[in-house]
């Protein structure tokens, strides 16, 4: 650790991680009540367990990214951060909200925590993702805004390298997009027009810039590779992922009330969003092929060439095949979304969350070159077990999603299967899902296991 | 990349790209603004409507069911319930409103249905005004122009 204050993003990593398994135990609870409906129904209904899956996600990698952010901005500035304390009291502000607002969901009925949390002085509850009470959207603006203040203050007086920059305009964009989780309109169209505003423009688009610096700078430190070059392909990935991405957003407006024209541009537009995800592979395998140091935590590297792939799998490739309007008229809302859904947010954002924590962690525990190979190896079998599930959830869903659409969408109004009946039928494939669910847990667990095994200094490097 | 391509060019795709379509998305955002009102027929929104869309929200609705294909895919789509419950001269557009809110007020006080193994909606303990304005709601939500989705009426 080239700087003390990189410390403070050591409680934001061990808590995201947290979070994560308990995202993934919710996970569980629901992939088996899509076959036992009424499993955990007078406990845990299905909205609360899927509020509680979604929401942990959301807030856990935002943890990540304020932990990579703290870490990463002071050794890129070189200078200490500005004021290591804000971090950590914004550390416990953001915690406390958090897991309250968890708590309430699982124990206050949900119109009832409305009530308690004054939703109707400024309605903006009950809306996917977005579902957290309004104190708890303002005291993420509060925490978000002292975070962005943080890191540019360290930026302002320090280096500025394009890494710094491309971050620190990604995390101000996600400061303001969330704003429109405040936009309630009672016009149903307008609400989820804008609503996009927040979800789309963050995940393709400003958070496809806080993902470019992170895998950035860790492959700057992990293969010593020449900056210029690692900036250059940086500005061509995000570049691309901004031009194909802001009219991208068309392919969310097909089937909610805008115009016609939204069918093509979203359509032509989203249909490029794969490029800068592939680019993102090439970027990464090419900077291992071309390194000019072996760093001691080979597992590090792994991470990063497998956000890489993930994330072109998922967000690309997955992203493309019910994109185009003619197909998505089929697909929307389907199994199909759900896939999609689970394979980009692992892909390209837990994993690069997990990325991060791989590199940094070590470091701040004292193990310049990495864990002990012993913890690297079961790190490693963590990384693949959590990997391959995730892709058997993804192609179990793609499966599902497929045959609903069979099923329930393509048959004329008298012969098509009711959504019920065709959830039924599905049983079999959902099974599949949940033991896929499964293996992911162990894999987390295989995974969490290894940061406590093995020599205490990490990988001793014999000079 | 090639050599020749500068850090400085790619710089400047990035930042030219990235406000060029930041610049066309607002303009075309005020198009759709524009554009809007004849399609979702604001003018229909009445105060049951409203009131309709603020309980679908403080309920958490779309934590199992999507609307308009959006929100959870665990129970039916719901833009179009009043077409496939309400059509009576089965033309694929809902027409008796008040067969739909009666529909719709026996359904929601008979929850929960308790029959096992099934997923399971609670019961929200809404007053029959509530229901009311639920059921203006989502009728008011599958009159929306959308491009005519979904393919049929199962959603």
């Amino acid at each position: 650790m080239k700087y003390e204050s990189q410390s403070v993003a050591k409680n934001y990593f061990i808590f995201a991680m947290v979070l994560f398994a308990g995202q993934v135990v919710f996970g569980l609870i629901m992939g088996l009540q899509y076959i036992v409906g009424d499993f955990l129904a007078g406990y845990i209904p299905f909205n609360v367990a899927r509020m509680v899956h979604t929401n942990l996600l959301i807030v856990w990698l935002l943890f990540g990214f304020m932990g990579a952010s703290y870490y990463l901005v002071p050794e890129e500035s070189e200078t200490e951060l500005y004021s290591p304390l804000l971090a950590r009291i914004m550390f416990w502000v953001f915690a406390a909200a958090g897991v309250a607002t968890i708590l309430g969901y699982l124990f206050v009925p949900y119109s009832k925590l409305a009530e308690l949390t004054f939703n109707d002085l400024l309605p903006t509850m009950g809306r996917e993702f977005l579902e957290m009470p309004t104190i708890t959207k303002i005291g993420v603006v509060i925490v978000v805004l002292a975070f962005v203040f943080n890191l540019g203050m360290t930026i302002l007086r320090g280096r500025k390298t394009v890494i710094n920059m491309v971050l620190i305009t990604g995390l101000i964009g996600l400061a303001v997009f969330f704003l429109f989780s405040f936009y309630v309109p009672d016009n149903l169209i307008l609400d989820k027009f804008f609503w996009w505003f927040v979800i789309h423009l963050w995940v393709e688009g400003v958070w496809e810039l806080i993902l470019g610096a992170i895998l950035a700078f860790t492959l700057i430190k992990v293969t010593g590779v020449d900056r210029e070059i690692i900036e250059k392909w940086l500005y061509m990935i995000i570049a691309l992922a901004l031009i194909s991405g802001l009219i991208g957003m068309g392919h969310h407006y097909f089937w909610i009330g805008p115009s016609e024209y939204w069918l093509w541009l979203g359509s032509i537009f989203s249909a490029i969003e794969p490029i800068p995800f592939f680019m993102m592979v090439v970027f990464a395998f090419k900077m291992v092929r071309e390194r000019r140091l072996e760093h001691g935590n080979q597992i590090a590297l792994t991470w990063a060439l497998g956000t890489a792939v993930m994330a072109f799998l998922g967000a690309g490739v997955w992203g493309f095949i019910h994109t185009l309007a003619p197909v998505n008229y089929f697909t929307h809302g389907s199994q199909i979304t759900a896939a999609h859904g689970h394979l980009a947010f692992f892909g390209a954002y837990s994993m690069i969350v997990m990325t991060i924590i791989s590199y940094a962690m070590p470091i701040m525990r004292g193990r310049p070159q990495g864990n002990c190979l012993k913890a690297q190896k079961l790190e490693r079998v963590g990384f693949w077990v959590m990997c391959i599930s995730m892709l058997g959830i993804t192609l179990a869903l793609t499966v599902a999603g497929v045959w609903q659409i069979v099923l329930q969408r393509l048959p004329d109004s008298a012969n098509a299967l009711s959504f019920m009946t065709t959830q039924e039928q599905l049983h079999p494939i959902f099974w599949v899902r949940l033991a896929c669910g499964v293996a992911f847990t162990s894999g987390v667990a295989i995974y969490f296991t290894s940061f406590f095994v093995g020599d205490k200094r990490g990988l001793v490097v014999a000079d | 990349m090639a050599d020749n391509f500068t850090k400085g060019m790619a710089r400047n795709i990035y930042y030219g790209g990235g406000v060029f379509f930041f610049l066309l998305l607002l303009g075309l955002t005020f198009d759709t603004m524009l554009v809007l009102p004849d399609r979702d027929h604001r003018e229909n929104i009445t105060e049951a409507v409203a009131k309709g869309k603020h309980l679908w929200e403080i309920n958490d609705c779309v934590g199992c069911h999507s609307i308009m294909g959006e929100g959870a895919y665990f129970a039916p789509e719901l833009a179009n319930v009043f077409d496939r419950y309400a059509d009576s001269d089965n033309d694929g557009v809902g027409d008796d409103e008040a067969t739909f809110e009666a529909f719709l007020q026996n359904w929601m006080a008979i929850q929960p249905l308790n029959v096992p193994g099934r997923r399971q909606m609670p019961q929200f303990n809404l007053s029959k005004e509530d229901v009311h304005s639920l059921s203006e709601f989502l009728i008011w939500t599958s009159r929306v122009n959308d491009n005519d989705w979904p393919p049929n009426k199962q959603g």
